[in-house]
């Protein structure tokens, strides 16, 4: 009994820095509508922050208390520059590059910690007063733990007063239900956006900040955190303070308690609590139904119809210039032709999935990476030759998709792209930790393709034939009756479901296929490179096959091929001159979102279109 | 306060709804801009404050050109808007409703308080602290005015203010809004209750299929019933 009772209140003291977190993300989202993805990185400053500032490795160290204060006003002094500088700028941008552009800038403050702190793990101080433990039904209990229970409710309560009690709290309030009439009665938006920013991004710097006594400050922080923060969120409701507090502290427990019992059992916990509230309350435990937006819809672009025939024929051309290819290129050349080929693949997937089933999707690696792993479980555990290695990785990524696609189609706009960026976060954690099957971090080796197709130029022409054929079904389905029935699911619900659409379900196979085909890319990945890591399911793979989707742009069948070929090329390029093509890459996403909220195809698109109307009219 | 809207357009996506839609409210008087249902009048009022995207055509603040100021901008000015949806916060108490409508006082225009606008719609005064999506279709009509005149406006936009409420209630409206005008408020009325606008406006335009198809004196459209027979009858 009294160690249900430790237990419980350890869980409780994990959920503190967890609710700090949500609580920000959701105030944040309730007035300007963005998801802010780069809420962890605030987290993450906060701790890195904290360290520099209450050991004063540089300028004089500020003590505990103070240099915990002064990190997390220092994080939120960042969220303010970041809301003036950049999201100011695309608010009203279609909400996916508002995703989008906040994800760059995640990618940007990863290579900036690793810049400034290094990538070693960083171990701070013990709170001054409340270093040891207190003794508690015959237990140890950290006392700096007891603090942190304390203060979850402290900050709720603090928040409380803040919106209910102050003018500021209550405009708040009113500009979270509506933003126009708030405005209408001489509301300044500007400035009440830029203030809750500050306001979010320091309860993120605080919670990463109060954490230092308890665990390691290290660089990947903040995916951790946001992937939690997300699945808090899904739980309790996007815009509730309450209910972010209510699941924070669920998920903790669940955390804690699980830990005891079996680790692995956590996830599936989760999952099931996730199910439950999900099937029950679509909207999460407090949230409200008006948040349920469709994130896909809102980029506004022309429908997508069958290519032209010019299009078509720029495509076999593209087709015929690689069989040709060969010829004149070498072995280096050819391999980096493979790899833009399988992201090509990887890239119409998503924007199966995004354009034309409407889903959005911020975690398509999953799919991508249960492809590669299926393959290269085959051989290490089965022996199995490639052939049957490959199918195992097109099943495994088809049956993940089915499982996180169960839960997605329940969901819609901003919770979808939330819920499927855990999941493949979580998958990357169990690739990544379940040593005995995947090898953890140390991935799986000899993955090599069958002799025949062992040389590069025949493991080209294997993955130009496989892209080809794919390219071709996937057009197929787009427009067959099961094709217009996603495209219907995505345009209207209501509409698709009065003439008999049975939308989860149309939607749920949808999710599946896309997912099948990104395996299929995935499977081409690990025999193209012999092997797999846990980098495959990683978030680094869903940002880029977004960022190609997205440059197409989303609508345009031909799309993600030009998004893919001109992406990874950049990147390719950018790697092999720098270490931090992380921070580029950031760089870029932000200024093609600020630049281009269209797309690249879809803006030399729009103005080619507008050209030719132009001409045609003109006598 | 003056208002001048000069020919104003405004668009819906590709459709055009306003079309060179010019309108004149001198100070202190009232003006009653009528219509059928989906003729307008509510595009214009939300052009006018900014809330309608695309739009074109120049509107005039005293002198400054306000036409493509922020929302926020165009209410610190002084202008006024009663949407006619109401448009309550429903999550906040009536209270609350009325604090995030306050700005400081104007010089030149009536200085509300909460207790004076209580003073105005004694209804309210009980219900000051219940959640305003509890509370009636008629009383949430008065607290939208009031929390628009919370902000001390100088001019004011009402759409359509007595649309759904009881003929009593109305009347006290009507009470309420000569009041505003007594005191010296410009005010623009977008109504179909032409009992309301007889009773409190000077001058009247019609608007039709987004254009101003008549302009004149109270005596005037009231002394010709072929103009409301053409352009309001149904
Ligand atoms: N958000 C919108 N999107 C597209 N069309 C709109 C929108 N709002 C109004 N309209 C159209 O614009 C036209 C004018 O509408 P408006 O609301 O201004 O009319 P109104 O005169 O206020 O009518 P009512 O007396 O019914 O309130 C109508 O044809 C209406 O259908
Ligand atoms: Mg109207």
């Amino acid at each position: 009994m009294a160690f249900v009772v430790i237990q419980f209140l350890n869980g409780l003291a994990s959920a503190a820095d967890l609710f700090l977190v949500s609580a920000g993300l959701s105030i944040i989202f309730g007035v300007t509508r963005i998801v802010n993805f780069a809420h962890g990185s605030f987290y993450m400053l906060g701790a890195y922050l904290a360290f520099t500032l209450v050991e004063g490795v540089v300028g004089p160290a500020l003590g505990f208390w103070p240099g915990i204060v002064a990190a997390a006003v220092a994080v939120a002094i960042l969220g303010g520059l970041l809301e003036v500088t950049l999201l100011r700028r695309i608010y009203q941008a279609p909400e996916l590059f508002q995703l989008l552009a906040t994800f760059g800038v995640v990618l940007i403050v990863q290579d900036l910690v690793l810049l400034v702190w290094g990538p070693e793990d960083r171990i701070g101080p013990r709170a001054p007063g409340l270093e040891g433990a207190v003794s508690l039904l015959g237990h140890q209990f950290p006392r700096y733990d007891l603090f942190l229970i304390a203060l979850g409710p402290i900050v709720l309560g603090a928040l409380f007063l803040l919106f209910r009690r102050t003018r500021w709290g209550i405009l708040v309030r009113a500009a979270t239900q509506d933003r126009e009439m708030a405005a209408a009665l001489g509301v300044n938006e500007r400035w009440l956006f830029t203030s809750v920013f500050v306001l979010g991004a320091f309860l993120a710097g605080l919670g990463g900040a109060v954490q230092l006594p308890r665990e390691a400050v290290h660089h990947t922080m903040d995916l951790e955190i946001i992937v939690e923060a997300f699945v808090v969120v899904v739980i309790g409701g996007l815009g509730s303070v309450t209910g972010a507090f209510l699941a924070s502290i669920i998920l903790a427990e669940l955390n804690a308690f699980g830990i005891v019992i079996f680790p692995e059992v956590t996830l599936v916990l989760v999952f099931l609590v996730m199910a439950v509230v999900l099937v029950i309350r679509p909207t999460g435990l407090l949230g409200r139904p008006e948040f349920a937006i469709r994130a896909a819809s809102g980029v506004a672009e022309p429908p997508i119809t069958p290519q032209s025939e010019a299009a078509r024929n720029w495509v076999f051309a593209g087709v015929l210039g690689l069989a040709v290819l060969p010829v004149v290129a070498d072995a280096y050349v050819l391999s980096v032709a493979t790899e833009i080929m399988i992201f090509v693949l990887f890239a119409i997937s998503l924007q199966f999935l995004m354009g034309i089933s409407g889903m959005v999707s911020f975690g398509h690696a999953a799919s991508f990476g249960l492809g590669a792993y299926g393959a290269a479980l085959m051989i290490k555990h089965a022996g199995a030759p490639m052939e049957l290695a490959f199918l195992a990785g097109i099943g495994l990524a088809a049956l993940g998709a089915l499982v996180i696609g169960w839960f997605c189609v329940r969901l819609t706009g901003v919770y979808l792209a939330m819920l499927t960026l855990a999941f493949a976060q979580i998958a990357w954690s169990v690739a990544f930790q379940w040593y005995g099957v995947t090898g953890g971090d140390n991935g799986i080796l000899g993955v090599w393709p069958a002799a025949w197709a062992a040389s590069p130029i025949v493991f080209f022409y294997l993955t130009l034939a496989v892209t080809t054929l794919a390219l071709v079904i996937l057009r197929r389905i787009i427009f067959a009756p099961f094709g217009f029935g996603l495209r219907a699911c995505r345009d209207s619900v209501l509409r698709a479901e009065a003439i008999g659409i049975d939308r989860r379900q149309v939607q749920w196979l949808g999710f599946a296929v896309a997912g099948a085909f990104a395996g299929v890319a995935g499977a081409l990945y690990a025999f193209l490179k012999g092997s797999v890591f846990p980098d495959v399911l990683a978030v680094p793979v869903s940002v880029d096959g977004l960022v190609m989707v997205l440059l197409g742009g989303i609508q345009r069948l031909n799309g993600p091929i030009v998004g893919a070929l001109v992406y990874k090329l950049l990147q390719i390029v950018l790697a092999s001159y720098t270490d931090y093509w992380r921070l580029v890459i950031g760089v870029i996403i932000i200024g093609l979102v600020v630049a281009f909220p269209q797309g690249i195809v879809g803006f030399f698109g729009t103005r080619l279109d507008a050209l030719l109307v132009q001409r045609r009219n003109s006598p | 306060m003056r208002l001048e809207v000069h020919k104003l357009c405004a668009f819906y996506g590709r459709a055009q709804i306003l079309f060179d839609v010019s309108l004149k409210l001198e100070r202190g008087e009232v003006v009653a801009l009528l219509g059928r249902n989906g003729a307008g009048k509510s595009t214009t009022l939300k052009s006018i404050v900014g809330l309608v995207e695309q739009r074109s055509g120049r509107v005039v603040l005293d002198g400054r050109d306000i036409t493509y100021a922020p929302t926020a901008h165009i209410a610190r000015a002084g202008l006024g808007y009663v949407p006619e949806d109401r448009r309550i916060f429903t999550e906040l108490t009536v209270a609350e409703n009325l604090l995030v409508g306050r700005q400081a006082p104007r010089p030149g225009a009536p200085a509300w308080t909460e207790k004076s606008l209580f003073h105005l719609f004694p209804n309210l005064a009980e219900l000051s602290d219940r959640p305003a999506g509890e509370i009636s279709g008629g009383e949430q009509q008065m607290l939208t005015i009031a929390r628009t005149l919370m902000g001390n406006p100088a001019a004011l936009m009402l759409d359509e203010p007595s649309e759904g409420l009881a003929p009593l209630i109305v009347e006290q409206l009507g009470k309420a809004i000569l009041t505003l005008k007594q005191q010296g408020l410009s005010i623009l009325l977008s109504e179909q209750n032409l009992h309301l606008a007889r009773a409190i406006g000077d001058r009247v335009s019609i608007i039709e299929k987004g254009r101003i198809r008549f302009e004149g004196t109270m005596a005037e459209f009231a002394g010709d019933q072929t103009i409301s027979r053409m352009f309001l009858a149904v």
